[in-house]
């Protein structure tokens, strides 16, 4: 039997990981424009939060696979349908990479990692390139995709009213 | 389950949603700086270096021709009680390290500069990190990134004789009284023969934090244990400085006492520009030896930013803006040189 919402523990990571994304979001892009001392701040801010996504997503995938999920609804379009499934494996995907992004970047670039934590690649400035650009434009592909995803989702609850929202719904969820 | 709705209800609401996904990418874009008014940023800067100095790929966007070297730091212990860095405590401290001369072009005559600089990499037996750019200075002409833009615009050379137009300098320093103890610096410097003999200065201050949590201010200086010789007057080897160096240390190596000097209560510790009156007490924390040069440009200090804000535990950053901002800067410029190095094959 399939159920009609997300399990409480994966809703409440859903909705951890939604606020920490988007102030990383918003805390990338300011970092990179600041010369004040708030710069230094964002700056570590953003790797503790970057290395605390990373154990989350890692416990996210986990659920993902072992907890049923609720089915879409059935008279969704088989176009949305297909959209719904890739944006969320996009989704997975960069919430993946972004943060070994920033780990092995900071590796490659020859800096000090927080938490002494181990470095994933050599230092190699030229591979620092490469991943640091890597981060900088992915975050703008996850940003969009982040909209994408909020715009169906009020969609599907204000619009269409199917339940695809209330499945994901924060709350305790009300019974009909 | 409620049914999906139609006609008006359904348009406004998709326009509600329409709105408020685009009131968020455009918070997006203002916090970005893509929208909303011109802010001084670290490109902002690094760009007006590069339209002033020319686009030199590959190399550091500032202080940009230098050399590798790299030896030992010898803790003499005197400042361990002051900070628990271990760096103050350990014996013998591995050294990365690269002297430069200020300025944005790679093809200065090095005796054309009266700024020179030494970077270093401390690494600790406990894994942790100290970087720190010191210029021969001892103070900034100004206290804010702000004011140090438009000094590095009122330096843009004159096309006509390729200098800085003097009466925009000093309307520059007319308009920044706070520049006095710089403008006094550079009129009684007396550029010394080598880097060898040159002092090199934190300029911004730091806080040195003990074992028991206690922070004191500090700022440091490298002076040199070889004895000083005025530059020539007419010196016509354009690496006369590099050559210096190279030769010096093919017969020994090269020493500096690394010299803590104390605020006291008062003292300007967010502020660059300004000294701290003398007489403050001084901890000899130990002896910088410079053992080795790498090939010019090369070496293991060209693939690191040596930015002034990786501290090891132990020493904490001021609340300086300047520091902040260089920082910020060495990073864009970084990012900027690793990039052409890896579109370009860039290797300086």
């Amino acid at each position: 039997m399939k159920p009609v919402a997300f399990h409480p523990l994966a809703r409440l990571l859903h909705w951890l990981m939604a606020v920490l994304i988007l102030a990383m979001l918003f805390i990338g892009v300011s970092m990179v424009n600041d010369l004040s001392p708030r710069h230094t701040w964002l700056v570590s801010l953003h790797k503790a939060i970057g290395l605390a996504l990373l154990l989350l997503v890692l416990v996210r995938i986990g659920l993902r696979l072992l907890l049923p999920q609720p089915p879409l609804p059935n008279d969704l379009p088989s176009l949305q349908r297909r959209a719904a499934k890739a944006s969320h494996l996009l989704l997975y995907g960069l919430m993946l990479a972004m943060p070994l992004l920033g780990w092995g970047m900071l590796s490659a670039g020859g800096y000090p990692l927080p938490l002494q934590l181990p470095a994933l690649l050599p230092h190699d400035l030229q591979l620092y390139a490469l991943l640091r650009q890597a981060h900088g434009w992915l975050a703008y592909v996850l940003f969009a995709i982040v909209l994408v995803h909020l715009g169906a989702a009020l969609v599907h609850g204000l619009v269409r009213r199917d339940g695809v929202l209330r499945s994901m719904w924060p709350g305790p969820l009300r019974k009909d | 389950m409620t049914t999906p709705l139609h006609g008006r209800p359904r348009a406004l609401r998709l326009a509600a949603i329409g709105l408020g996904l685009t009131a968020l990418a455009a918070g997006f874009a203002y916090t970005a700086g893509w929208i909303g008014n011109e802010r001084l940023t670290p490109k902002r800067i690094i760009d007006t270096f590069e339209a002033q100095a020319g686009h030199h790929p590959g190399y550091r966007k500032n202080h940009a021709k230098g050399l590798c070297v790299s030896g030992y730091f010898q803790s003499s212990g005197e400042a361990a009680g002051l900070s628990s860095a271990r760096v103050f405590s350990q014996a013998r401290v591995p050294v990365i390290g690269r002297f430069a001369i200020g300025g944005a072009n790679p093809h200065s005559p090095d005796a054309s500069v009266p700024t020179r600089s030494l970077a270093l990499q401390l690494s600790s037996d406990d894994g942790q990190q100290w970087r720190t750019g010191m210029n021969t200075p001892p103070v900034l002409a100004v206290g804010t990134p702000e004011a140090f833009y438009q000094q590095v615009l009122a330096m843009t050379p004159d096309p006509a004789t390729g200098k800085p137009d003097p009466s925009r300098l000093q309307a520059f320093f007319a308009a920044h009284p706070e520049s006095a103890a710089f403008r006094q610096w550079a009129k009684d410097y007396k550029a010394s023969d080598s880097f060898a003999n040159s002092s090199y200065n934190s300029i911004n201050a730091f806080a040195l934090i003990d074992a028991e949590g206690k922070a004191r201010y500090v700022r440091w200086s490298l002076l040199p244990q070889t004895p000083f010789a005025a530059l020539p007057t007419q010196v016509e080897d354009n690496d006369y400085l590099q050559h210096d160096l190279r030769q010096r240390l093919s017969l020994g190596p090269l020493r500096w006492t690394l010299q803590l000097t104390l605020a006291a209560a008062g003292d300007a510790v967010n502020d660059p520009s300004q000294p701290w009156p003398g007489q403050r007490p001084t901890v000899d924390a130990g002896t910088l030896v410079i053992d080795q040069v790498d090939a010019a440009q090369q070496g293991a200090c060209r693939d690191l930013n040596f930015d002034p804000l990786i501290l090891p535990t132990g020493i904490k950053p001021s609340a300086d803006p300047i520091l902040a901002a260089r920082s910020a800067a060495y990073s864009e410029s970084f990012n900027r040189r690793s990039r052409e190095a890896a579109q370009l094959g860039a290797r300086p």
